[in-house]
């Protein structure tokens, strides 16, 4: 559905966005996700036509972003970081106007500003002045007028932004709704979001791709080993010793000490369950078992250690950071 | 087509749901009924004076020549106030809140937005002009102007101020700040104006070339009542430049991000 092939922008000196490509696929929810000034927003405004990129190409629904602009436009449906509401006109004069400029037959305008405004649960402000209405609302206008034309792709620049959590949870809720029928780029640096709500992540760092994944093989991947938590009643070497010795651990690192009780971070081989064994050696040694539990490693933590990287590393290669470190970051 | 008539209508009812056109509108109205109230009073005392040295009364002294005629020219240095106001927040505005990142991002051609705006103003300022056929109106009461020169001289209005509204929307392209926007489209209009005060003083090449450039002067024969091509062609030239500019100048805001 969308395709962006070695796409480079540059504003005069700084390059903006350095060789990004990915591919999403209909009905799919890519997260975007990078820090602020990572090149996001810019990637976005080349996906909607807004600006050229100065090298590579995108195809948006079919359509060359460069070559048939207008005929990709039709089927984009974007929503930008400040929605772009005019304040002197109601919410539904608003909606009209955009779907006139959007090209929504003028027999189906009002049936299609009913159902979005119905869809955004807008509907009780269509009479209110866009300028007079609370951040949230204006946000879900914006996002009201970007699906005003049915596009096949959905564009959405920080689309929970500045809401407070109610309506976080409900914007988050229409986004998965909405995934079936659009194919839906959205940008954050909400980490927890993309968890959330993506299939598959696209982490940026100053205009380069980290990593491209989904969410979840973006945590396994980048810990490459398992990592258990135990705490015991025992302190002293024999214990990270005896642990050392359980087949398939590969490091024993002591984390914290407090009251006699001492906590063990255990790397592991993975895909090996040592969990068994960690407990019988502890056990049998006599020690008391206070706390076992497997160290996920949060999206936070990839994220970080992906973007933190001194020598920005190409794609995939990210997730062949030493282990342990990330964990530490 | 439908593109810019959702735009030029857009753009004509945000001039309406805020208070630029009424202050426009107003401002106009006023002083335009306080031009047209002292050149009547002047009109009507040397009809009085050409009736007392014995001639036919005041159908004597020709209506559209010594009433309609220079109140327009007077009023064009009030068109050289107002527009600057009509056209300084038609893209600025739209830059600084964000919202061009709509237009640019529907499938509509920047020239359909151009366009869509050029009319937008355009129709605010017909409206403008709507308010002095009040004036008019009484002057067909009262006595027997003749109508084809006044159709001559509102069609020289319309093309004149077109030329300074695409001006105006050229330079409002060029800046987030209305103010700044403003206040240039001011100077160059003024400037446009006065242009031929150097003339006679710079020589006969140089007062040629002030002559043509000045918009003003382009509008004499459409006063008189004359429909000269070449002021036609003048004005139509001038205000697809003033468009094509503007086309650049959004577009090459769009490379430079």
């Amino acid at each position: 559905m969308i395709e962006v092939q070695h796409l480079t922008k540059r504003y005069g000196r700084v390059t903006a966005v350095n060789d990004v490509s990915f591919r999403v696929e209909r009905g799919e929810i890519l997260g975007f996700l990078g820090p602020n000034g990572a090149g996001k927003t810019t990637t976005m405004r080349i996906l909607t036509g807004y600006m050229p990129a100065t090298e590579g190409n995108a195809i948006v629904a079919g359509f060359d972003v460069f070559e048939q602009p207008i005929e990709a436009k039709r089927r984009t449906g974007y929503l930008p970081e400040t929605p772009p509401l005019y304040p002197d006109m109601s919410v539904s004069e608003y909606l009209d106007f955009v779907a006139k400029i959007k090209g929504v037959a003028s027999a189906d305008r009002r049936a299609r500003v009913q159902y979005v405004m119905g869809r955004t649960r807008i509907t009780d402000m269509a009479n209110r002045l866009c300028g007079k209405l609370s951040k949230g609302y204006k946000q879900r206008v914006g996002l009201a007028s970007a699906l005003i034309h049915n596009p096949d792709v959905l564009i959405l620049d920080e689309p929970t932004a500045g809401l407070d959590p109610k309506q976080i949870i409900e914007t988050r809720e229409l986004i998965k709704e909405l995934a079936g029928d659009h194919t839906i780029i959205l940008s954050t640096h909400i980490l927890p979001e993309v968890a959330q709500t993506c299939q598959r992540v696209v982490i940026i760092n100053k205009g380069h791709v980290v990593a491209i994944d989904t969410p979840d093989n973006l945590t396994a991947r980048l810990r490459g080993s398992e990592t258990m938590y135990l705490q015991l009643d025992a302190s002293g070497e024999d214990a990270a010793a005896s642990l050392s010795r359980v087949p398939g651990v590969t490091r024993v690192v002591e984390s914290d000490r407090r009251d006699g009780m001492v906590g063990y971070e255990v790397d592991s081989e993975s895909g090996r369950d040592v969990r068994r064994d960690l407990a019988r050696a502890v056990v049998s040694s006599g020690w008391g078992l206070l706390e076992m539990r497997p160290m996920r490693m949060s999206l936070e933590d990839v994220f970080l250690s992906l973007t933190t990287e001194e020598v920005p590393t190409p794609a995939v290669d990210a997730s062949v950071t030493p282990e342990g470190e990330a964990v530490h970051e | 087509m439908s593109n810019i008539l959702a735009i030029a209508q857009k753009e004509l009812k945000s001039y309406f749901a805020s208070p630029i056109a009424y202050i426009v509108i107003g401002l106009w109205a006023l002083l335009y009924g306080y031009f047209f109230a002292a050149i009547l009073h002047f009109f009507a005392q040397q009809s009085m004076q050409m009736n007392q040295f014995g001639m036919q009364g005041p159908q004597a002294i020709n209506i559209n020549q010594q009433l309609i005629r220079p109140l327009i020219q007077n009023t064009l240095i009030l068109i050289l106030f107002l527009l600057p106001m009509v056209t300084m927040r038609a893209y600025s505005e739209e830059k600084r809140s964000g919202t061009i990142e709509l237009l640019l991002t529907s499938p509509v051609s920047d020239l359909e937005i151009i366009v869509g705006k050029f009319l937008g103003a355009m129709g605010l300022y017909a409206a403008m002009l709507a308010v002095t056929l009040i004036h008019l109106g009484l002057l067909f009461v009262y006595g027997r102007p003749e109508w084809k020169p006044i159709v001559t001289a509102y069609i020289g209005l319309l093309l004149m101020g077109g030329c300074f509204i695409s001006l105006g929307l050229f330079i409002s392209s060029l800046t987030k700040n209305q103010i700044v926007a403003g206040m240039v489209t001011f100077g160059v209009f003024l400037l446009l104006w006065v242009i031929t005060w150097i003339g006679s003083a710079a020589g006969p090449t140089a007062e040629k070339i002030t002559q043509y450039l000045s918009i003003v002067d382009h509008y004499d024969d459409f006063g008189k009542g004359v429909l000269d091509t070449t002021h036609f062609i003048y004005y139509v030239s001038f205000i697809t430049f003033g468009l094509f500019l503007t086309a650049k100048s959004v577009d090459s805001e769009r490379w430079r991000g």
